[in-house]
């Protein structure tokens, strides 16, 4: 069995950055990455992201990706990148077994980042499983990666950043948006994304939901309805709208598996997108190193999940002999860009999130 | 409300409806939940089914969903073919 320092899960925006960090320290890693190509979700990304200079704000998704893959790149003796292999098991004793293609393979690490990020949440209602309702990242996945168009028309359900710039880049796809829904009385995302669609003549409607799908062999139209302050649907508040696909935009959840196959401690926090590690402050889970890093830890956006991939290849760096030249000095840098990162009413969810992770309040 | 058609589970294709009639016989578990219908053994492994099932549940006894614990996910994590387990197992020895 063939036996690492440091075994990186996933090769979006956290787990590259751990392994730049790591390399820049001296220590090898290999990044285990299921789809053909690392980049994680940044790949469909085409719109440019906030934040401050040192995440990237102002560059594209897609340029991003193509920076943090170079930075590895510059590291051919100490990065090595395994694509299409998926982390099939994860035990006790830091054995992980993956599946490349075909191929069963075993192998031993000193210590693991998982940076697995998150899934798409889904909905419950009539004829959910009709061909036409994809999940909006999905349907990003399909235009900007594939060059496909998902339908001719849509109805966005979910007004969070995610619905907002997907409706959007729908719309200069040449996708009718013919609605964006929206459960709670608010829009979720931030208000620059939602005024563009506004100017398009989109109308995005609060306090509704989708409540059925119908459809012979494909979707063909959607009954939408109004929700009271307890999320029931409104009778007589329904209307109709003909449209051959529904995009499903309602927040991610943590992709927490292989924590829950070593038993790692784990709880649930709404605000941080369900059930998440209860990690240390260097992000160390319950099982000794073992370390998480980006959305499996709690969603945000991608600009967290570098600087958390920094800072957990800061840490795992150390702990294995490894200590980056500029150690103290970086580690202050990260904590300083994630909590500004986290400042500001967007990020109150986050922190409040993190409080209740760490048991400093009561909340819910 | 057609709870027949309301799909919880894609993977093994369980409806709302089959879920409560589980939970009305008394398995209010997600892993009692699991054992009899099957959600979360598919290829998603409860990734896109596990919140929805875990809402129910809540939503029936009356609990927060932070209250309601899903299931625990075992090796392996999608469909691995025994011949490359044994290939493995050869090469190793």
């Amino acid at each position: 069995m063939r036996e690492l320092d440091l075994v990186i899960i996933g090769g979006g925006p956290a787990g590259l950055s751990a392994a730049k960090i790591a390399a820049e320290s001296g220590l090898n890693s290999l990044i285990i990455e299921r789809d053909y190509k690392v980049g994680g979700q940044l790949v469909k990304q085409t719109h440019m992201f906030f934040g401050s200079e040192k995440q990237y704000a102002k560059t594209r998704g897609i340029d991003i990706a193509k920076i943090l893959v170079n930075d590895v790149l510059a590291y051919p003796d100490k990065v090595e990148i395994m694509t299409e292999t998926t982390v099939v098991g994860l035990y006790k004793d830091n054995v992980l077994t993956l599946l490349q293609k075909e191929k069963y393979i075993k192998i031993k690490a000193k210590a693991i980042i998982i940076a697995t990020g998150a899934s798409e949440k889904f909905l419950a209602f009539e004829n959910n499983d009709l061909p036409g309702i994809y999940g909006a990242g999905a349907v990003q996945t399909l235009m900007n990666v594939h060059g496909v168009l998902p339908s001719e028309e849509v109805v966005m359900v979910g007004s969070g950043n995610i619905g907002l710039i997907v409706s959007y880049q729908l719309i200069q796809a040449g996708v009718k948006v013919k609605a964006v829904l929206e459960a709670a009385p608010t829009i979720g995302g931030y208000k620059v994304h939602a005024s563009k669609l506004k100017r398009l003549g989109v109308d995005i409607l609060t306090s509704t939901s989708v409540k059925r799908a119908e459809g012979k062999d494909t979707l063909e139209k959607i009954i939408i309805a109004k929700l009271d302050k307890n999320w029931d649907y409104i009778p007589g508040t329904e209307e109709e709208i003909i449209v051959d696909a529904l995009c499903i935009s309602v927040g991610l959840s943590p992709l927490t598996s292989l924590l829950s196959m070593v038993e790692a401690d784990m709880k649930f926090v709404n605000y941080l997108g369900g059930l998440v590690p209860v990690i240390n402050h260097q992000h160390e889970t319950s099982i000794k190193n073992i370390f998480v890093a980006g959305d499996v830890c709690g969603v945000e956006e991608a600009s967290s999940a570098i600087v958390e991939g920094y800072f957990s290849g800061l840490i795992v760096a150390e702990r294995l002999g490894y200590k980056h030249p500029n150690h103290e000095e970086l580690y202050q840098d990260f904590e300083a860009q994630l909590e500004n990162l986290r400042s500001g009413p967007f990020g109150e969810k986050t922190r409040l999130g993190l409080k209740e992770l760490r048991g400093e309040n009561n909340a819910e | 409300m057609n709870k027949k058609d309301i799909i919880i589970c894609r993977c093994e294709d369980v409806s709302l409806e089959d879920l409560h009639n589980c939970l009305e016989e008394g398995y209010t578990t997600f892993e009692d939940i699991k054992r009899i219908l099957r959600i979360g053994m598919g290829p998603c492994q409860g990734n896109t089914c596990g919140l929805l099932a875990q809402r129910e549940i809540a939503k029936y006894l009356k609990l927060p969903l932070s209250q309601v614990k899903v299931h625990k996910v075992r090796p392996l994590i999608t469909g691995v073919k025994l011949k490359a387990i044994v290939e493995n197992n050869k090469n190793e020895s």
